[in-house]
């Protein structure tokens, strides 16, 4: 094997320029697809993140039937007290959750005394909502701590810019609930709320305590119940589970009360987030098709190049078996040589970049750093196609090589 | 008398050959390129096959070599009747058996004059480090190539080639040796110094060398000349005396 090795290794170096070309075609290659998926990658995980962690938590539970008109914010789809506190009390007995937070959402007008729009509103155990959404104290801006008092309010940035509230500001909410009274709250303003891509932008944040004052509540309804589990990774088969835990809780018409959503289903980024999926899957079919392409095309030309050297060997009794692997090991041995030089060379431009503290935007949020990672199992999964290619590429050949009649590989000029 | 048939009973032959034949489909006619020829080559003779252009000594010489198949006709070779042989046990017959010299010399470019002997015993026989050193020393030594052992091919000049080359086929320990025309690309100085060393071989391993050669002048190199003439055997000439097939 180490013969068959040095062999196939001084036929690669005998065309040196040859091998360095195509090796090279290998190397970029791999750099490209490896930093095209490390930045996607690390561009996916921070947006996920700041989804996940700012907004929407891991998952969400509703009353059946509440998703669909989530638009609407529908009163009349809440949970109701004693479903509330039964789906509290089984979410409190499962181990992967971190925290949840109930929350109120309702859509009402907003008025500051001298303009009025509309607004959506969520209300709030402050403290639950910081455990269950923690990055959300790092949109709030202008404000006095990242504290939610009652008789407080924070608003979106959109409507501090375009009505011209600032912290301090006495506004005014004004809601219908679902009986059809309408009632107004004022409050002070304690914070506004940078937007984020998607519904959000016109979401403000309220005490739970004055939404039901404002919507007239004598018992508490929730719209949902927002979850943070302890792993992320473990997202989908948690999300089964509860699904098969609340699949048995009925109403009284026998239909299921509660339906289980994932941040998936709750954001348009996670088309963005499949999207680049896809993307990073054709540029892995492009990188195989340009290494299989390129080691077949060098292991043709060898194998025609060197009949009469094949011929000599077989004719001195090497067995075809051989004479097969000697040829597929050079092309192996020039995917590995690409392979080795891309990793290292994606390596360190990818850490240069890291280094530079390249920044991007994301809607409107600008200056996210960019900290692209290579996951090694990107490297180890990237390097086996590679290498399985290259194998395959000089396959067809090898076996033209192998299979040549002596006599005739002999004769050939 | 009776001790003379025993010998004759015990004896392995190098190459027996009953009325081969071989014929070459050139679309739809078929060339007969040797026609039933026969003849027997005893061990560690030093043989040539003499002919004009195209009289059929390469043909002859790869049905000797299991590289190609007779269209009729018996052969056998050192001791095994190759004719029913497949591809790969024709291989390894080859490995095992028989070396092989070529009028190009045929050395691997990669590999140095050493490495170039060694092949053999790496690629076709299995034959452990020690042994492989002392029996490329020896052969190093025997063919004079010694100082050139860590050059590579086209570092040295033809005739060294085929000295390595005669040195890579005899490595092995081959009961016979088979040369196309070995000489036809050498001036007709080298070309005596590259038979001597094959006679040297011979006397020294007592393998059978067979060689074809269209240059009546190195002919004389030979002890039993065979004479080819438009595929058949036409005359047989053994040193010192003639006698016609
Ligand atoms: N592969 C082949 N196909 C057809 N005819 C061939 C082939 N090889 C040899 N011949 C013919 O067989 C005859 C003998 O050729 P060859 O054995 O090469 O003679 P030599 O080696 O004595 O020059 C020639 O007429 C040649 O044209
Ligand atoms: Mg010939």
């Amino acid at each position: 094997m180490r013969n068959l090795f040095k062999i196939a290794f001084r036929n690669l170096l005998r065309y040196k320029r040859r091998t360095l070309l195509t090796a090279s075609l290998v190397t970029l290659g791999i750099v490209f697809v490896l930093l095209f998926v490390s930045i996607t990658g690390s561009f996916k995980s921070m947006m996920i993140g700041q989804m996940t962690d700012s907004m929407l938590g891991h998952l969400q539970v509703h009353r059946k039937g509440y998703l669909a008109s989530i638009d609407n914010l529908p009163l009349n789809l809440n949970l109701k007290m004693q479903a509330y506190k039964k789906l509290e009390g089984i979410l409190n007995q499962q181990l992967e959750i971190e925290a949840i937070s109930p929350r109120i959402k309702f859509g009402g007008m907003f008025s500051t005394f001298v303009e009025t729009t509309n607004i959506r509103l969520n209300g709030v155990y402050p403290d639950r909502e910081l455990k269950t959404v923690p990055l959300l104290p790092s949109r709030v801006t202008n404000a006095r701590g990242t504290s939610l008092e009652k008789g407080e309010i924070w608003i979106p940035e959109l409507m501090s810019k375009s009505m011209k509230v600032n912290v301090g500001d006495t506004v005014v909410i004004i809601a219908t609930n679902k009986d059809g009274s309408v009632n107004g709250k004022q409050f002070k303003v304690a914070g506004v709320l940078e937007s984020i891509t998607g519904p959000g932008g016109r979401d403000g944040y309220i005490h739970i305590d004055d939404a039901m004052e404002v919507l007239r509540m004598e018992e508490m309804e929730v719209s949902e119940i927002a979850i943070r589990l302890k792993d992320f990774g473990r997202l989908q088969g948690f999300s089964d589970k509860l699904e098969g835990i609340l699949s048995g809780e009925l109403n009284k018409q026998g239909k299921p009360m509660f339906e289980v959503h994932t941040w998936e289903k709750l954001s348009p980024f996670y088309n963005i987030a499949r999207m680049i999926d896809i993307m990073a899957f054709f540029i892995k079919l492009m990188l195989i098709a340009i290494v299989l392409i390129s080691i077949m095309n060098v292991m043709i030309m060898a194998v025609y190049e060197r009949i009469r050297e094949i011929g000599t060997i077989a004719a001195i009794g090497t067995l075809p078996g051989k004479i097969l692997s000697l040829f597929v090991l050079e092309g192996l041995s020039l995917g590995v040589l690409g392979v080795v030089a891309g990793n290292i060379l994606g390596f360190i431009i990818i850490t240069i970049l890291n280094f530079s503290k390249m920044t991007f935007s994301f809607g409107r949020q600008t200056g996210l750093i960019l900290s692209a990672q290579v996951a090694p199992m990107d490297m180890v999964v990237i390097s086996l196609i590679v290498i399985v290619i290259s194998v395959i590429a000089s396959l067809q050949p090898a076996l033209k090589a192998s299979r040549m009649e002596p006599i005739k590989a002999l004769r050939h000029v | 008398m009776g001790l003379v048939v025993a010998e004759n009973i015990t004896k392995i032959y190098s190459v027996v050959a009953t009325k081969v034949s071989k014929d070459y489909q050139a679309g739809e006619i078929a060339i007969r390129a040797l026609n039933e020829v026969s003849f027997e080559i005893e061990p560690a003779s030093f043989v040539s096959f003499v002919g004009p252009s195209g009289s059929g000594k390469t043909t002859l010489l790869n049905l000797i070599g299991c590289l190609d198949k007779p269209t009729e006709g018996k052969l056998e070779v050192a001791g095994t009747d190759v004719l029913h042989l497949d591809r790969k046990q024709s291989a390894a017959f080859r490995g095992n058996n028989l070396g092989f010299i070529f009028q190009d010399f045929n050395l691997l470019p990669v590999l140095t004059v050493f490495e170039n002997i060694e092949y053999p015993l790496l690629m076709v026989q299995n034959i452990p480090g020690g042994e492989r050193k002392k029996r490329i020393m020896t052969l190093l030594e025997a063919v004079g190539m010694i100082e050139q052992k860590d050059k590579f091919p086209d570092q040295i000049s033809g005739g060294q080639k085929q000295r390595v080359a005669i040195a890579r086929a005899l490595v092995t320990n081959p009961k016979l040796v088979l040369a196309d025309e070995p000489t036809a690309n050498l001036d007709h100085k080298t070309a005596f110094m590259v038979l001597e060393s094959m006679k040297k071989m011979r006397n020294e391993f007592q393998t059978t060398f067979i060689f074809s050669t269209h240059d009546q002048k190195i002919v004389g190199e030979a002890e039993i000349v065979y004479s080819l003439e438009d595929g058949e055997l036409v005359g047989k000439q053994v040193k010192g005396g003639e006698k016609n097939a």
